[in-house]
């Protein structure tokens, strides 16, 4: 057999965003001086985790045209490559191999898991391609050509164990997805409960598939945890908030999520079924900032609803543009200059508030909200200003360590 | 006490899980000796139906009971028409024709629904048992399965209709001198086995979120339950169902799902080495 079922979806897949590709390149780039700055982007566009990259692509969209109206960087307007991975970890390796060899582009912005992330870090690394990962993870990559500009569990994990320790008492059962995201992110968990005088029960890993959670549900209330903690991912682990209401544990057990509200699940739920849920990110619809309103407005004209926006794909947003902002202030696209840019400590006004590099890790400093999920909404309940990446911190400083190219785990 | 109660609870689930999933694909294969590979899109395009009808405003149990069964029965009665009737008794090319035609199917899902998980809220709300509270669609889950037993049961074996599938399946020939076109037969007993798998689909629907690639979730475990249970069609089901499940929710309880999983397969090779002609095979070799 030498054309399987994968082969079959990932030709006629890469077709399909071959064809979308060259929709979104704007008749202008004609008329721009010089070649176009190439900006590379993989994202899964379809597929189990489709509700998290196809949010990401209209922000990719939005931010290159964005840039582009208001002139380009460097006098160049700026083209975006985009590849649909399909949710499928060897597409991402094929199109990160394709976007350094074949269409030689000049940043790569893109991956949605931590898998995807590690299946083509090394390939920007070794091509000298730099790499900026937009997206929630569970910290620690230490890569001087990787920029991470999304949360990090010391600066959403923490203030959300914080909030739950005082609102709902001192035990946990955690659920996590079975990969280096969820994996880490339970040891991150388990470290903040203890910090703050509490203890995790129990903790459960699931692989990506898994959308059957009655054994679990049954097996949480045997242990009476105060909360739950679900670091679950993906478009099968959604039925464990679903199943958990519809046993009507949600009436019972409070629940609190490193993950949830990131693919708009606050949307995919009824009311009834999300309401109470307790998370931490860097944005909701809901801050009034005017960098937020402004962008809300950019989005409401591009694409009409607003209500695709989830945190990550804001971040993306915002890692674009803390990568022009460098580009403009490194005056050219050179490696030794950019980098020194990206170290330079740059901030923008995002849409989720003030996003600043910090330096001696390539993470990026930003503004968290403790949210509840309140009527498909998610309502500010306490803010955190400038919250830095210091989990990552601990062990990572590029600028003593340039060569650096690890992932560290917290140790406990 | 009442933990006792939940576990066994959810074994029976999971029984009832395995008996929907598998019950279309046991006609197909138990009874017709066809193997169909496209019986997971079969269950998935029941899950649409289910999807679609209700989010269009349809009563869920009727889009569940009713419409996801004939929808999937006719696609089913056309696929015997244009593909299936020409390949009996070439079971290898049955089943790359089937393979052939899941993948048109998970094709044109994506075509039509797009790659994105859909879903729809279960239409039962939960209810405490002891200190425990638990999913009321399950309970759903498992009438229904028991349901569909008893009935195909019924039809089996005290039917005239039952009476003659089950002797165009054994003798082909006797049949057909007594006045009966098996050809017909054979028709009937596949739209029945693929309204099954629609049925199953209709009603697994609320359970989980669904993606044109779940059948391929659904497959693997209705093929071990039917392979296991052997040539006889409700009794085989029924007792490797029985194992599968208590052996899967046991471990489940006991370690992890994924665990559970793996020792479910884990047993289904044994069972496979020591009874290669299913359980059925070498027990109640008398019944249907």
């Amino acid at each position: 057999m030498t054309f399987s079922r994968r082969d079959f979806l990932a030709s006629s897949g890469s077709a399909a965003g071959l064809t979308a590709l060259g929709a979104t390149i704007p008749f202008e780039m004609a008329l721009a001086q010089g070649a176009p700055i190439k900006l590379g982007s993989v994202l899964d566009n379809s597929g189990n985790l489709d509700a998290y990259g196809k949010p990401m692509v209209m922000a990719t969209t939005l931010a290159a045209e964005e840039i582009n109206a208001a002139g380009g960087l460097l006098g160049r307007k700026i083209q975006v490559v985009q590849y649909d991975s399909q949710s499928d970890i060897a597409l991402y390796t094929k199109f990160a191999q394709q976007l350094t060899r074949d269409d030689k582009v000049d940043v790569v912005h893109g991956g949605i898991t931590s898998a995807s992330r590690e299946a083509i870090r090394q390939t920007f690394r070794r091509a000298n391609t730099l790499y900026f990962y937009n997206v929630l993870y569970e910290g620690g990559v230490c890569d001087r050509n990787t920029v991470c500009t999304g949360v990090t569990p010391a600066q959403a994990v923490a203030p959300v164990i914080e909030v739950a320790l005082k609102q709902w008492g001192k035990t946990a059962y955690v659920l996590a997805a079975d990969y280096n995201y969820g994996q880490i992110t339970a040891k991150w968990l388990d470290h903040y409960m203890k910090q703050g005088g509490g203890k995790v029960l129990k903790t459960d890993f699931f692989p990506l598939d898994v959308a059957d959670f009655g054994s679990t549900i049954a097996k949480i209330q045997q242990e009476k945890p105060a909360f739950v903690v679900a670091a679950l991912v993906g478009g099968a682990h959604m039925s464990f908030f679903r199943q958990w209401a519809a046993s009507g544990m949600n009436k019972k057990i409070p629940l609190c999520s490193t993950t949830f509200g990131l693919g708009n699940e606050q949307l995919a739920l009824s009311a009834a079924e999300g309401d109470g849920i307790l998370i931490a990110g860097c944005y909701s619809g809901e801050l009034q900032n005017p960098a937020t309103k402004d962008f809300l407005a950019k989005w409401a004209k591009r694409f009409g609803d607003t209500k695709a926006i989830h945190e990550i794909a804001v971040t993306q947003y915002q890692g674009i543009m803390l990568w022009a902002e460098c580009v403009k202030k490194a005056g050219s696209l050179d490696r030794a200059k950019m980098l020194a840019a990206i170290e330079s400590g740059v901030s923008i006004q995002g849409p989720g508030g003030t996003v600043t590099l910090d330096p001696k890790t390539h993470h990026a400093i930003l503004d968290i909200n403790v949210m509840e999920v309140k009527n498909q909404k998610l309502t500010i309940k306490q803010q955190f200003k400038a919250r830095k990446p210091l989990d990552t911190a601990q062990y990572c400083d590029l600028s003593k360590n340039p060569d650096d190219n690890k992932q560290y785990e917290v140790k406990i | 006490m009442d933990y006792t109660a939940v576990v066994l609870l959810e074994i029976v689930y999971m029984i009832a899980f395995l008996v929907l999933t598998s019950a279309g694909l046991a006609v197909v294969f138990g009874m017709m000796r066809v193997i169909n590979l496209a019986h997971g899109e079969f269950v998935m395009i029941g899950g649409y139906t289910t999807i679609a009808c209700a989010k269009a405003g349809l009563n869920i149990y009727l889009a569940m009971l009713v419409i996801s069964p004939l929808v999937v029965g006719l696609f089913g009665l056309i696929v015997e028409r244009l593909v299936v009737r020409h390949l009996y008794g070439r079971m290898i090319d049955t089943m790359l024709a089937t393979w052939g035609l899941s993948l048109l199917m998970v094709g044109l899902v994506t075509m039509i629904f797009g790659n994105t998980a859909v879903s729809v809220p279960a239409p039962i709300p939960g209810y405490q048992l002891g200190e425990f509270q638990m999913g009321g669609y399950n309970l759903f889950i498992i009438a229904v399965a028991t349901l569909l037993v008893v009935c195909l049961w019924l039809v089996l074996r005290f039917t005239r209709l039952g009476l003659v599938a089950r002797g165009a399946m054994q003798s082909a020939d006797v049949a057909s001198s007594l006045g009966y076109n098996p050809k017909m037969v054979y028709m009937w007993t596949f739209t029945a086995g693929a309204a099954l798998s629609g049925l199953a689909g209709g009603v697994l629907a609320p359970l989980t979120g669904l993606l044109p690639s779940s059948g391929a979730a659904y497959i693997a475990k209705a093929f071990i339950t039917v392979i296991t249970g052997g040539a006889a069609v409700i009794v085989g089901t029924l007792s490797s169902s029985v194992i599968f499940g208590t052996i899967n929710q046991l471990v489940s309880f006991g370690s992890t799902p994924v665990i559970g999983e793996i020792a479910m397969l884990a047993l289904a090779v044994v069972l496979l080495r020591l009874m290669p002609q299913g359980i059925t095979g070498r027990f109640f070799r008398n019944s249907a």
